[in-house]
């Protein structure tokens, strides 16, 4: 069950992000929802917001920033931590490797805040798993690509079919304890700056 | 064995950078990971969840953490420290300028260039201007107790004359070019950054106001340290080795070298060595001078962890409200410093080991620290106390 009347500020520099996690809070009836996609003037913008619970990207160095504000309570209206309490180090512990980090004002009860706290975490942790999978896949098409070129390479070199050449990059990888692409790399360094992609020579 | 340890990208990340890079963790038979981050917040939270196994720490925090202010508790220890000094006060050149017209001096490592700044904040309030805004790095850092003891010295509340704000430290020389701030403490290379960025002119380097003063420390949850003594043991050693080898000249272009690498600190590799062997550049054009025992890493004992240096962070979280003076705190603020794990490390390496864990520590008006006296803080104290 969701408590419309908690206010809610996420800092994210992300905007795909930022409006993934938003839209879940509107979906799940949080209806007093503040994104800032900067940091520019924080905290002005915290002070207008008055949240109950705060979301921030930890990719952010401006965290930093939060914690002493929330250590000046004359600065904020009404002091905010990250949980203090002992029962609280599951929480941190999700939210910690999910990415985020959550910041609750005091007093607050736990309950009110906890579908909150999940939800940014599962939805950031959704959104980083994907784009670790994506730069994995961005890694793989980069590693394609080396180990095309250092195939054309060894083709124009030795006059080998390309066949011949990929079972060449392979057995000295095996034979080294190397990867592919570490044996590609080596024999397109080797080769020098005089080949183009495709192995032909400028 | 593999480690995993967090750091920030300043000039005394160093220890551990070498350490992994130049073979003294392999030497002692650890595979160091160092993990970059980009707030102390991170470090914290990653040290008390166990994604690090050791961190780059400021060394308040790792007291805080212990007593659980502002955040949750979690006990950490801080079983050697990684250099002294290296930081400085730096202001923006319009508020040089006006301290200047107040008779601060360039090169004045006294307090009387804080004074000046004392007359400029009357005259500010006279003339109903806001305040003026003052960076700094973490609310428990030496860099905000170090401010906030020059500002109290010169008779400036820091709570009520000036506004004090966390910026971090790459931020630092833009947030004084755009006016966001006036000034601001913290670790090198970012002050000569923003001298070199021609917006700002350091006033003085912290180690005058208290000469070989601590700073970061290597921080680890006591029940990590508890679990893996010999992994902390070679830790230490490799650590201390790799302080002994920053320190020596002729490595410091080496040093420079490698942390001006993008995924260390990534400044300039000249600031780097010029802070490494302890030249400030004070205002932009001008030639660096030398400041003895600026940055530390190893010679007097630097990397010993000095209980008093975690009892007088207790006496400023005291003093500037950070928490309730308690002596059942003493004992928790004693224990998180651990000189008997630096000791039985380092042994048998030809380390300095001093036989005492508290020493009396002299500031720059004649003042000491007693950390025997402790009993005797309490807030509010008057400006002026050490």
């Amino acid at each position: 069950m969701s408590d419309a009347s908690l206010r809610i500020l996420l800092i994210d520099q992300n905007v795909t992000r930022a409006s993934i996690l938003e839209e879940g809070l509107r979906e799940a009836g949080y209806t007093m929802v503040t994104v800032l996609r900067d940091t520019e003037n924080l905290l002005r913008r915290i002070v207008d917001a008055d949240p109950d619970v705060i979301c921030i990207d930890l990719e952010d160095p401006n965290r930093d920033v939060l914690e002493q504000m929330f250590q000046v309570s004359r600065v904020v209206r009404r002091p905010v931590a990250m949980f203090v309490d002992r029962s609280d180090a599951d929480m941190i512990k999700a939210a910690v490797e999910s990415g985020v980090g959550a910041y609750v004002v005091d007093g607050l009860k736990k309950e009110r805040v906890r579908s909150v706290v999940d939800m940014a975490v599962s939805r950031f942790k959704a959104f980083n798993d994907l784009r670790d999978e994506l730069d994995r896949a961005k890694q793989a098409l980069g590693e394609r690509k080396l180990i095309e070129r250092a195939k054309g390479i060894l083709m124009k070199q030795h006059g080998l079919s390309e066949d011949e050449a990929y079972a060449l990059l392979r057995k000295a990888a095996m034979s080294d304890n190397k990867r592919l692409v570490d044996i590609a790399q080596a024999v397109i360094t080797a080769a020098g700056p005089g080949f183009s992609l495709d192995g032909s020579r400028r | 064995m593999k480690v995993v340890v967090g750091f920030m990208p300043l000039l005394d990340c160093a220890s551990l950078v070498v350490a992994a890079e130049l073979g003294f963790a392999a030497t002692e038979g650890l595979d160091l990971n160092l993990v970059r981050e980009t707030s102390w917040a991170n470090i914290r939270d990653r040290v008390i969840t166990g994604h690090f196994d050791a961190a780059h720490m400021l060394a308040p925090m790792t007291v805080a953490s212990t007593l659980g202010i502002g955040h949750i508790r979690t006990p950490l220890i801080a079983p050697i420290s990684l250099g002294l000094g290296g930081n400085a006060i730096t202001v923006s050149l319009p508020l040089w300028q006006q301290m200047a017209e107040q008779g601060a001096v360039a090169g004045d490592f006294s307090l009387a260039p804080a004074e000046a700044l004392k007359r400029v904040v009357v005259a500010r309030e006279r003339a109903h201007l806001e305040p003026l805004t003052l960076g700094m790095v973490y609310p428990f850092s030496c860099h905000n107790y170090e401010l906030r003891y020059w500002l109290a010295g010169a008779g400036i509340d820091p709570d009520r004359d000036v506004r004090l704000a966390v910026i971090p430290p790459p931020f630092l020389a833009d947030a004084l070019r755009a006016g966001q701030i006036d000034g601001f403490c913290v670790g090198e290379p970012w002050s000569s950054v923003a001298v070199d960025a021609g917006v700002g002119a350091i006033v003085t380097p912290t180690t005058a106001l208290w000469p070989l003063s601590p700073e970061k420390v290597l921080g680890c949850r006591a029940e990590w340290a508890e679990r893996h003594p010999d992994r902390l043991a070679q830790l230490l050693r490799a650590l201390y080795r790799a302080g002994t080898w920053i320190e020596r000249r002729e490595n410091h272009a080496e040093v420079a070298r490698l942390l001006a690498q993008p995924n260390y600190v990534g400044t300039s590799e000249g600031l780097l060595h010029q802070a490494l062997a302890g030249r400030l550049s004070l205002q932009p054009g001008m030639k660096p001078i030398l400041v003895s025992d600026f940055y530390v890493p190893s010679r007097h004992a630097a990397t010993f962890p000095w209980v008093s240096h975690a009892l007088w962070f207790y006496a400023q979280m005291v003093r500037w409200r950070q928490v309730e003076f308690s002596a059942e705190h003493i004992r928790a603020v004693r224990s998180t410093y651990r000189p008997d794990l630096y000791r039985a490390a380092l042994r048998d390496v030809g380390a300095e080991l001093p036989e005492t864990d508290l020493k009396t520590e002299r500031f720059l008006d004649g003042r000491g620290f007693d950390p025997e006296k402790l009993h005797e803080v309490r807030a509010p104290m008057p400006l002026n106390a050490p």
